[in-house]
C-alpha cells in the first residue's frame, strides 16, 4: 500500500482571497495603466486610440534614457558599496557577547525611520550653511554645496541611501553567518584555513542565499526610489538626480500626460519585473544547487 | 467598467493572455507540467516558459519600438515564432 496521500485539489480554493486581494491591488490597476498606455485622455471623455504612439515617444525621449541610465547608475553604486560594507559589517558583530542585541537594535534603527523623514534628515545635515556634515566638510577646506554641484548631490544621495539601507544586508547576513554551524569553523581551523580562506570557502557559500534576496531587495527598492531624492534635493541641480519615479510622477501628476505616463509606467514595470525575474531564478538555481 | 478606459486591442489582448493561462490550468490537471532542461540555461517548467515567452516579446517589441517606426506586425510575428520554440523546446 503506497504511503503517499492522493492529492487534494480542493486545497487551492484556499488560495482564492489572495487570487481576489492581488486582482484588485493589481492586476486591474494594471491593465487599466496598459488601456490608458494606448490612447491620449484629453479627458474622461474624450478618448482616442493611438496605438505605442507613447511607447515610441517615451523610448526616444532623452529625458527618459537620461533617467534611466542615472537609475541604472545609483542602482548599481549602491548595490556596490552596501553589499560589501553589510558584509564586512556583520562579520564584526561577535555573535554570542551581551552586546549583541543591542548592536543589532541600533543597526535596525536606521530602517525604522521614514523615507521622507530620512530625506528631511540628510537635507539639514547636509546643508553648507548650517548642517554638520556640510559644514564640517566645509570647514575642512573643501568647497562641497550638494544644491549647486551635481556630482556633490549625488555624493550626498549615495552617502543617504548606504547609511539608511546598509544595515538590512548586514542584518541578513549577520542572520546567515549565524546559522553556520561550529563545526564547520573547527574543521576549518583544524585545516589551518587563513580567515580569508574560511571567508571564502565557508562563510561565503553559506551566505549566498541570504546575499541573493538582499541584493534583489535593494535592487528593486532602489530602481523605485522616489522620497528620499525629492525631499533631498528635488531631482536637481537641473536633472542630475532625477529618477525614474520623479520624472514619472512629473508626467503623471505635475502635468497629467496620462498616456505616456501610462506607457512609460509599462516600460519601467517590466524593467523591474525582468530583474525580480532574474533574481527569482537565481535563487532558484542556488537553492537546485 | 467603463473607468478602466478599454480598447478593442488592448481587451483582446488580455483576454488572450487570460484565455492561455486557462488553456494552462486545465493543461496541467491532464497532463502536469515537470521541469525540464532545454536550451535555456536553467530547468523549466510550462508555467515558467510562458512567462519567459511574454515577457522576452514584450522586450522584442519595446526593442523595435525603441529604434524603428515601422514593420510591428513583422515583429509581433517573430515574438510569436519565437514563443513557440520556447514552449517547445526551451
Amino acid at each position: 500500500m503506497s504511503s503517499f496521500k492522493p492529492k487534494n485539489n480542493r486545497a487551492w480554493l484556499g488560495v482564492l482571497p489572495v487570487l481576489l486581494i492581488v486582482a484588485f491591488s493589481a492586476v486591474i490597476p494594471l491593465m487599466t495603466v496598459v488601456n490608458y498606455s494606448v490612447q491620449d485622455i484629453l479627458d474622461f471623455n474624450s478618448r482616442f486610440f493611438v496605438g505605442f504612439e507613447w511607447y515610441q515617444q517615451t523610448l526616444k525621449d532623452p529625458r527618459f534614457v537620461d533617467a534611466f541610465l542615472r537609475q541604472v547608475v545609483f542602482s548599481l553604486t549602491i548595490l556596490a558599496i552596501e553589499v560589501p560594507l553589510g558584509v564586512a559589517v556583520a562579520k564584526g558583530i561577535p555573535k554570542d557577547s551581551r552586546f549583541t542585541s543591542l548592536i543589532l537594535i541600533l543597526l535596525a534603527l536606521p530602517l525604522l525611520i521614514p523615507w521622507n523623514v530620512v530625506g528631511t534628515i540628510w537635507q539639514v545635515f547636509a546643508r553648507p550653511d548650517i548642517g554638520l556634515l556640510g559644514w564640517t566638510v566645509n570647514a575642512l577646506g573643501i568647497p562641497y554645496n550638494y544644491t549647486a554641484e551635481p556630482l556633490h548631490a549625488w555624493l550626498t544621495l549615495v552617502a543617504m541611501d548606504v547609511w539608511h539601507w546598509t544595515s538590512l544586508i548586514a542584518l541578513l547576513a549577520f542572520a546567515g553567518l549565524t546559522s553556520i554551524p561550529t563545526p564547520f569553523y573547527q574543521a576549518a581551523e583544524l585545516d589551518g584555513a587563513s580567515r580569508w580562506q574560511v571567508f571564502r570557502y565557508v562563510e561565503m557559500p553559506r551566505l549566498q542565499g541570504v546575499l541573493i534576496i538582499g541584493v534583489l531587495l535593494r535592487l528593486m527598492d532602489s530602481f523605485m526610489i522616489y522620497t528620499e531624492p525629492f525631499v533631498l534635493t528635488g531631482g536637481g541641480p537641473g536633472n542630475a538626480t532625477t529618477m525614474l519615479s520623479q520624472h514619472l510622477a512629473t508626467m503623471a501628476v505635475g502635468q497629467f500626460d496620462l498616456g505616456p505616463a501610462a506607457a512609460f509606467s509599462v516600460i519601467y514595470f517590466l524593467f523591474i519585473l525582468l530583474f525580480c525575474w532574474i533574481f527569482y531564478t537565481s535563487v532558484v538555481r542556488s537553492d537546485d544547487e | 467598467m467603463s473607468w478602466m478606459a478599454w480598447t478593442l486591442p488592448t481587451a483582446i489582448f488580455f483576454t488572450a493572455i487570460g484565455l492561455a493561462l486557462v488553456g494552462l490550468t486545465v493543461l496541467e490537471v491532464y497532463r502536469p507540467t515537470e521541469r525540464v532542461r532545454g536550451f535555456l540555461p536553467m530547468a523549466t517548467t510550462r508555467g515558467d516558459r510562458f512567462f519567459i515567452s511574454l515577457l522576452s516579446a514584450a522586450f522584442i517589441h519595446l526593442l523595435w519600438l525603441g529604434l524603428m517606426d515601422k514593420g510591428l506586425l513583422v515583429v509581433s510575428g517573430v515574438s510569436a515564432v519565437w514563443a513557440a520554440l520556447l514552449m517547445r523546446w526551451g
